[in-house]
């Protein structure tokens, strides 16, 4: 074995020097609240880095919801999966629709719809909300999971078409046309060639709008505000309505919360760096 | 004439889709959900909203306002301190992500949680980690110096600050993965060629990442401004707009101005960014669709 050269050590230190402090920064947050979930109230609020008494006391008061800000939390949680789920459904069913009609059959007006799906995909979210949350009280949808659904498909939609168009333009047209030699229809050529072969756009778009309706918070909390109907973030927003949240449970719950879409996300991260940062900026 | 030769003859047809193929029929059929949407939640929401928004008196009330003027130098700092600090720093770090180390593999791996987690738990985290008397960074300060920490987010500049600090936390990595795909595009033959020829690091970086990662960075930062305008989590859930509605953007102002059920000022406080925000919108339309 060889053994490193001075440089060599020189480069590996200088490369450190700005890997710990990348790793500190990142982690100091999230350990921060893992701390919080471990700990019981006293150590948590006495400022200390590990807990004298680390306890699972806070995740079993959770799972039995025995606490006012709790009463809810599986009706919160079951309210987030399935609004996520609905949302992943219908934006894959409505952008892969709209790609497949601009990008294959180049229907007449599609690269203005294109061009009106980017102009929504640029205007702040935060400024869509305000006249969003006055129309969903014009349609009667406040309050009803559909308003919250309905929301997050239009604000998951243009960047899905977006990018599910940018992937079937990649393939290539003898596909349709020797389908259509063989006499396919043109809903046999999207279920039959279409679909299989953008599988992997579709399992990153998918998760795209997923993980976007679970994290969603803003829209969630202007559009949904009966305990029952909420979601999780809102939730934990509510917390902080009290002088004196149970902090340690705010991060309990927080902790719970986070967990689920950080395991999708490094489940299908393969798709998702491929998928989504090839879409999000063309150089 | 068009109508008698084409159209499919077995649809009793009306005149118009007699003109298209049914393949063009399915195309439309399949664009409608979209359409809808767009109609439903888009269009409408927006030409209700400028409806609301039209009466002159709004922005009179406006101008009044002194929140709305630190509004809006606030989310002035915020994109144009904020923005390129965090594109900065995303693009010395791409370079040191871009080295070929397994240890330096497992950080990245690492690094992208903060845009892996949702924003609530972390944002209310580093919430109480600021917390004067029961945070952690005042409990350190305490045992190092004997002397009370300052109160983090009662100065409205400290605040700010924080909230710019908890966004770069936030989605940093994803820019940083952006300009890592940008560096790795750049054939290795040049880095080679330089090396022999004894380029300094600085002069690779000047004569070769740079002019072709430099379009890219543009791009992503003018993005990334348009994206924070609507960034109303970092300053909500770390201050509240508070203290005495000093750090307010514009993405809070709107929203408080909805929960004091004054919408047409919500809407007018929107309007007034338009201006900004359309050059970077066409801009970056011009850019994206080629």
């Amino acid at each position: 074995m060889k053994l490193p050269s001075l440089r060599d050590v020189a480069t590996e230190a200088r490369l450190l020097l700005i890997g710990i402090p990348v790793f500190l920064w990142t982690m100091i947050p999230i350990y921060h609240m893992f701390l919080f979930a471990i700990s019981p109230k006293e150590d948590a609020f006495s400022g200390k880095l590990w807990p004298d008494h680390p306890t699972l006391h806070n995740f079993e008061i959770v799972f039995k919801q025995q606490h006012y800000f709790l009463r809810d939390f599986y009706v919160q949680f079951w309210n987030s999966t399935l609004i996520a789920a609905a949302v992943g459904v219908l934006t894959l069913f409505i952008a892969t629709a709209a790609a497949f009609s601009i990008s294959r059959l180049k229907v007449p007006g599609g690269r203005m719809v294109l061009n009106l799906a980017l102009f929504t995909y640029f205007i702040p979210a935060a400024f869509l909300a305000v006249p969003m949350y006055r129309t969903m009280g014009n349609y009667g949808l406040l309050n009803n999971h559909w308003s919250l659904i309905l929301a997050m498909v239009t604000i998951a939609s243009p960047y899905a078409i977006w990018v599910l168009k940018q992937a079937s333009d990649k393939l290539p047209v003898e596909l349709d046309e020797a389908a259509v030699m063989d006499g396919a229809t043109t809903l046999q050529i999207f279920r039959l060639v279409y679909l299989p072969l953008m599988m992997p756009s579709l399992v990153a778009i998918g998760t795209y709008a997923v993980l976007l309706a679970w994290n969603e918070y803003l829209y969630a909390f202007l559009l949904l505000s009966n305990d029952r109907e909420i979601t999780l973030p809102v939730a934990l927003g509510n917390f902080l309505a009290a002088d004196d949240s149970p902090w340690e449970l705010l991060m309990t719950t927080g902790f719970i919360y986070a967990l689920p879409p950080a395991a999708v996300y490094y489940a299908f991260r393969r798709y998702m760096v491929g998928g989504l940062t090839a879409g999000a900026v063309k150089s | 004439m068009a109508i008698t030769l084409s159209g499919d003859q077995s649809i009793p047809a009306p005149p118009l889709s007699s003109r298209l193929t049914p393949a063009q029929v399915w195309g439309i059929i399949l664009l409608a959900p979209y359409l809808l949407v767009f109609l439903a939640f888009v269009v409408y929401p927006v030409c209700y909203g400028l409806w609301l928004a039209r009466a002159p008196a709004n922005y009179v009330a406006l101008y009044n306002d002194p929140i709305f003027a630190r509004a809006a130098v606030n989310t002035l700092i915020f994109l144009v301190i904020g923005i390129n600090i965090k594109m900065l720093i995303a693009l010395l770090l791409s370079g040191f992500f871009a080295q070929q180390r397994t240890w330096i593999k497992w950080l990245s791996v690492i690094f992208i949680l903060p845009w892996a987690v949702p924003s609530i738990p972390t944002i209310l985290s580093v919430r109480f980690m600021l917390n004067p008397e029961w945070g952690v960074i005042n409990h350190l300060i305490f045992s190092f110096t004997g002397d009370d920490g300052p109160n983090w987010l009662n100065d409205p500049t400290v605040a700010l600050s924080m909230a710019i600090g908890v966004h770069i936390w936030k989605s940093l990595p994803f820019w940083t993965l952006i300009l890592i795909t940008g560096r790795l595009a750049i054939s290795h033959d040049l880095f080679e060629a330089a090396e022999v020829d004894g380029a300094s690091l600085w002069q690779k970086f000047r004569y070769i990442t740079w002019p072709s990662m430099q379009t890219l960075y543009v791009t992503c930062t003018l993005l990334s401004m348009i994206w924070t305008l609507g960034d109303f989590n970092s300053v909500y859930l770390l201050t509240g707009g508070g203290p005495a509605d000093l750090t307010h953007v514009l993405s809070t102002l709107g929203i408080r101005y909805l929960r004091l059920d004054q919408l047409s000022l919500a809407m007018a406080s929107i309007v007034c960014a338009m201006p900004f925000v359309l050059p970077l919108v066409y801009f970056m339309m011009k850019r994206l669709s080629r």
